[in-house]
């Protein structure tokens, strides 16, 4: 019964990736079920493993687990990637939760109508520039210490370098005027774990296509 | 520094609503400061008060935290209503997760148009009577204990609380057909803090009126319109 954590999802980043990032960050080896068609979304409801009949799921220590940040803030936990006590926990949560309202535009993105794409392709980049980047400047700014929270890597430090890279997909050039950004990324893609989840063959999924878009549309039409 | 935590939002449900609920079932008294005026919001932001820009704000223990999940996580672990492990509390986070969702559902519907406002009525009762209730509803039933985790009073069964009351708003006989649910929503208002909360002139919010929603988008400069998720 124990063994990898199975995660089901669709073979595509979507919610699940976060999830991907932090297992791949922690050295954690996992395995993955791929939707495909509706029927095998049914099949998995009717089974009764979604919890509110939504994935991702990820199978783990023998629990059934659903709702993404359920996931993640267990992961972290066990990993010890949640800081030490209540107080770092507390801005990590913060931190993480900045960084989720970011990505979430980004994971919606293709699937906006065209006539909005422009619009919201520059809300992220306002939102990514003026709202979240410099707050995460400012913090490593101010402690100057390598990582966001207590001087250890933690979920929020995971967070933020798999945002920075799914933005510069958007807008290359949007660390300009972020040096310490910078530093950050490449500190945190030089770290052993996440450079292996960096090359290619790893579980990292590819920026959404109009494929991924179609097999989102088709298993969860409402 | 140390004193009672002070929330700082309008003087309406929104998302600050959750964390009323928590700190109020905790036994924790708190203070509130209701925004009103752009130029109040204008000088919160100035004071680089929000780190995002954004409320909720909660004032507590030295911080000034936003993000309603971080508050709400941080108060359940610092008042014990988070478990007492890791696996208790990802049992709590995925109930307070569906919980928020449905919730979700309901946040934006007072910004919605009287046309949109019935089609989300009927959505609201339908997730709820299909997707949710019935989850909480067999997880009582299978381990047939008060509370939803651990046979131990925690944040889930606060959530779960407030939004069946929401949902109650909306359509009153909404929990027939989830006896479970009906004896846990006595249960829970009955625990000594949460039937404070619910007794006029506590701190709990009224179901959110158009004056809310006026102040909200005057304060927030939000005059797009709002559609139903």
């Amino acid at each position: 019964m124990s063994g990898k954590p199975r995660l089901t999802y669709l073979n595509g980043r979507g919610r699940m990736e976060p999830i991907r990032w932090l297992l791949g960050a922690a050295g954690v080896e996992f395995e993955e079920t791929f939707l495909e068609t509706r029927e095998e979304y049914e099949k998995l409801i009717k089974g009764g493993s979604l919890l509110f009949q939504q994935v991702p799921l990820v199978e783990i220590d023998g629990m059934k687990m659903v709702q993404t940040r359920a996931i993640l803030s267990y992961i972290a936990g066990k990993y010890n990637l949640y800081g030490k006590d209540l107080k770092e926990r507390a801005l990590i949560d913060m931190y993480v939760e900045g960084i989720t309202d970011l990505m979430q535009m980004i994971m919606m993105f293709p699937f906006s109508p065209p006539e909005e794409k422009e619009k919201n392709f520059n809300s992220i980049k306002e939102k990514a520039t003026n709202r979240y980047f410099p707050v995460f400047e400012k913090v490593l700014k101010q402690h100057g210490q390598d990582f966001l929270v207590g001087n250890k890597c933690s979920w929020a430090d995971v967070q933020l370098i798999e945002a920075i890279l799914a933005v510069e997909e958007k807008i290359p050039a949007v660390l300009l005027g972020f040096p310490q950004l910078q530093a950050f990324k490449i500190r945190m893609s030089n770290m052993p774990t996440i450079k292996k989840f960096l090359q290619p063959g790893s579980p990292r999924k590819p920026p959404p296509d109009d494929h991924y878009v179609e097999t989102v549309l088709k298993i969860f039409k409402n | 520094m140390a004193g009672k935590p002070k929330l700082y939002y309008f003087d309406g449900r929104g998302k600050m609503e959750s964390v009323r609920w928590l700190l109020a079932a905790a036994g924790v008294e708190f203070e509130e400061e209701f925004l009103e005026t752009r130029e109040q919001y204008e000088k919160l932001l100035q004071g680089g008060s929000l780190l995002f820009q954004q409320v909720p704000m909660v004032e507590i223990d030295g911080m000034k935290m936003v993000q309603t999940r971080a508050i709400l996580n941080y108060i359940a672990g610092k008042y014990n209503l988070y478990g007492k492990d890791l696996k208790e509390r990802a049992l709590i986070d995925m109930y307070v997760g569906g919980t928020d969702d449905l919730m979700g559902f309901i946040l934006m519907f007072p910004f919605l148009s009287a046309e949109d406002k019935e089609k989300q009525r009927a959505v609201i009762v339908q997730k709820a009577t299909s997707r949710y209730f019935p989850a909480y509803e067999k997880i009582l039933k299978d381990h047939g204990q008060d509370f939803l985790v651990g046979n131990n009073f925690s944040w889930a069964d606060v959530h779960l609380l407030e939004a069946i009351l929401m949902v109650e708003e909306k359509k009153s006989d909404v929990l027939s057909g989830f006896p479970q649910l009906q004896a846990f929503k006595a249960r829970i208002s009955n625990i000594p803090t949460i039937k404070k909360f619910l007794e006029p002139g506590s701190q709990r919010k009224p179901v959110p009126d158009d004056k809310y929603v006026e102040t909200v988008r005057r304060v927030l400069c939000m005059y797009y319109d709002v559609k139903a998720n």
